[in-house]
């Protein structure tokens, strides 16, 4: 009766020595042009994936740090749940190699079950089945399972234990399903189309939620196309559009250097040359409107301009600032791209 | 990486196993479809036939079979059907409809894990109604409790797995829970048919007898009316079924898809 058990730990001691060597390799890649994230627990480089004729991703890399929110963003259609699916094992990569906790999602599938947690785009679970029997059946896959009842209590479910799946609004079954994704204590949670279809008060909700596991130390890919999440939530963020990487940065980075600089606009208290402003470094162009100027540039636009007038004795009424945000930077670069279909902004 | 250092895989998750069953049996409550298709209805219908008087005449005039001692193999075949063409697969395709297998497939243990429950439970449903017909059969309406009882087993086993076989092709290749609906009951009336519930086998063409043998559902009748009156049933038959099992099986293993 012993003799299982037995079976089952040689087997492992076999396997886990296989992915200690793979950890090996995987380092000495990361030398190439991924690297520059510290710690990596996720590792992609020249991820290609076809489905027939139809080519989902071509040429994905990318490296995910311990302990980060790292968004993959893109257009319907992108690659974007193609890419998740390779890193989760669900789908074969073509070409490319992939390593998420230093092991390959395919030969070491059971690490990859065990340690990554999974929230699936538009998946629904059994209607007659009641919010705590859920929770218990999924910890009872895992070999060391969170604390449901905390966990309940952290997505505010508690309440709902009683519940049917059925019942509960698109919000908490939303709450659920991250649950579910957590509640096998993982290392790293991929959450497909986080708040697809949720109410903006409830999307708010779950913002906050991510926030609070990472701060458990649990690394997080969020896959979305809103770009409003990924500004808040993303450490950093590649974006992805017809099965390639495009850019890469945190949201704030891409935003300033892809989305097209800010602008700011005044009524200033009387006319004056413009070369006055466009003489700036921080200015690249500048129009009127009736009485009013709109600067575009970047930089500390906002100081540059206030001071240049203050200097000529001019006062700037009404002043609004725009900056630029990540959506103007990924239509900027979506567009520049279609034009250019090599997309030199690829790595 | 540290990887998973505590983890040892492949550990079987015993308690994973008995929860999903647990929680399908308990869906089989909630949702009774199997329970009233495949339970309730034969055995309301073996009340109102067991009943009636004109089930003590005989089928065929100078054959012993009467139209009661017919009712019980014909009523058995009935719920294997219901059971393993409609309560059996619908919940299957509904799942792989909705993403749960697919999800269940990120997790430590297996979609196949789910399947199985499913099998046991609607098996467990098939065990209650059956045991229950034949029981019923003879302490209310004295109908002989069948003879050949290792043959009487050995018809059952054979053809609740060759239904439960087909029924999973069905799970197998329906996209949508309602295709699966449809397809089952497609494949349940020709069956049901030629198992005779309208028309008993005494009482069919010598060209609907031969189908009738050839199809899993007749073949099972058959076999178990033998064995109700003391004979084995016979190898034809037998390997008619074991025959769908195969065939079917494979089938259904083949074609399955998990998403």
């Amino acid at each position: 009766m012993l003799a299982g058990p037995l079976v089952a730990n040689l087997i492992w001691m076999a396997t886990s020595a296989r992915a200690e060597i793979s950890v090996r390799t995987g380092t000495q890649r990361s030398e190439r042009p991924v690297a520059g994230v510290a710690h990596p627990v996720i590792e992609v480089v020249s991820l290609h994936k076809a489905y027939g004729a139809t080519v989902a991703v071509e040429d994905v890399s990318f490296a995910v740090a311990e302990g980060e929110i790292f968004g993959i963003l893109g257009p319907n259609g992108a690659g974007k749940t193609t890419t998740v699916e390779c890193l989760s094992g669900l789908r074969v990569p073509d070409r490319g190699t992939v390593r998420v906790l230093g092991v390959d999602p395919q030969r070491q599938r059971h690490v990859i079950r065990e340690w990554v947690g999974v929230q699936l785009q538009e998946g629904s679970l059994r209607g007659k089945l009641r919010v705590g029997e859920l929770v218990d059946l999924f910890a009872s896959f895992y070999t060391h399972p969170a604390d449901a009842r905390e966990l309940l209590d952290l997505l505010d479910l508690t309440s709902k234990r009683g519940d049917y799946y059925k019942s509960l609004s698109g919000g908490q079954k939303q709450r659920l399903s991250i649950a579910l994704a957590l509640i096998g204590n993982p290392k790293i949670a991929i959450l497909d189309e986080l708040t697809t279809g949720l109410d903006p008060q409830a999307r708010r909700e779950t913002w906050g939620l991510i926030e609070t596991i990472r701060d458990r130390g649990v690394t997080i890919v969020l896959v979305t196309h809103f770009m409003d999440e990924a500004e808040r939530l993303c450490d950093r963020v590649a974006l992805i559009d017809a099965g390639g990487v495009i850019a890469m940065d945190s949201p704030l980075g891409l935003a300033e250097r892809e989305g097209g600089g800010n602008h700011m606009r005044f009524h200033p208290s009387r006319p004056f040359d413009d070369a006055l402003l466009t003489a700036l470094p921080e200015v690249d162009r500048l129009d009127h409107q009736g009485d009013r100027i709109v600067v575009g540039g970047t930089g500390d636009l906002l100081n540059a301009v206030i001071s240049a007038l203050a200097s000529a004795n001019i006062e700037a009424k009404d002043v609004q600032l725009e900056s630029a945000t990540l959506e103007d930077a990924f239509v900027r670069l979506t567009s520049h791209r279609s034009e250019n279909s090599n997309g030199d902004g690829r790595r | 990486m540290s990887v998973g250092a505590a983890t040892i895989p492949g550990r079987p998750r015993r308690l994973a196993l008995r929860k999903l069953t647990v929680l399908e049996l308990k869906l089989a409550w909630r949702e009774p479809v199997g329970l009233i298709l495949g339970v309730a209805v034969p055995i309301m219908l073996l009340l109102i036939f067991g009943l009636s008087s004109s089930f003590q005449k005989r089928i065929v005039a100078g054959n012993p079979i009467t139209w009661r001692t017919e009712l019980a193999p014909v009523l058995i075949g009935l719920v294997l059907v219901l059971i393993a063409l409609i309560s059996l697969p619908i919940p299957i395709v509904s799942q792989r409809e909705n993403r749960f297998l697919r999800r269940l497939s990120t997790t430590p243990v297996s979609p196949s894990w789910l399947l199985a429950a499913q099998v046991a439970v609607n098996l467990l449903l098939a065990l209650v109604a059956i045991v229950m017909i034949v029981v019923g059969d003879s302490v209310f309406f004295g109908v002989d409790a069948p003879q050949q009882v290792a043959g009487f087993i050995l018809s059952v086993l054979l053809a609740t797995m060759s239904l439960f076989a087909l029924g999973l092709v069905v799970a197998a290749v329906a996209r949508s829970a309602r295709a699966a609906g449809a397809m089952g009951s497609v494949l349940l009336y020709p069956l049901l048919f030629f198992a005779g519930l309208w028309q008993p086998r005494q009482r069919m063409t010598p060209l609907m007898l031969h189908i009738s043998d050839l199809t899993p559902l007749g073949a099972a009748v058959h076999a178990m009316l033998n064995s109700m009156q003391g004979s084995f049933p016979t190898l034809g038959s037998l390997a008619v079924m074991a025959g769908w099992t195969a065939i079917a099986g494979f089938a259904a293993v083949k074609l399955f898809r998990w998403e």
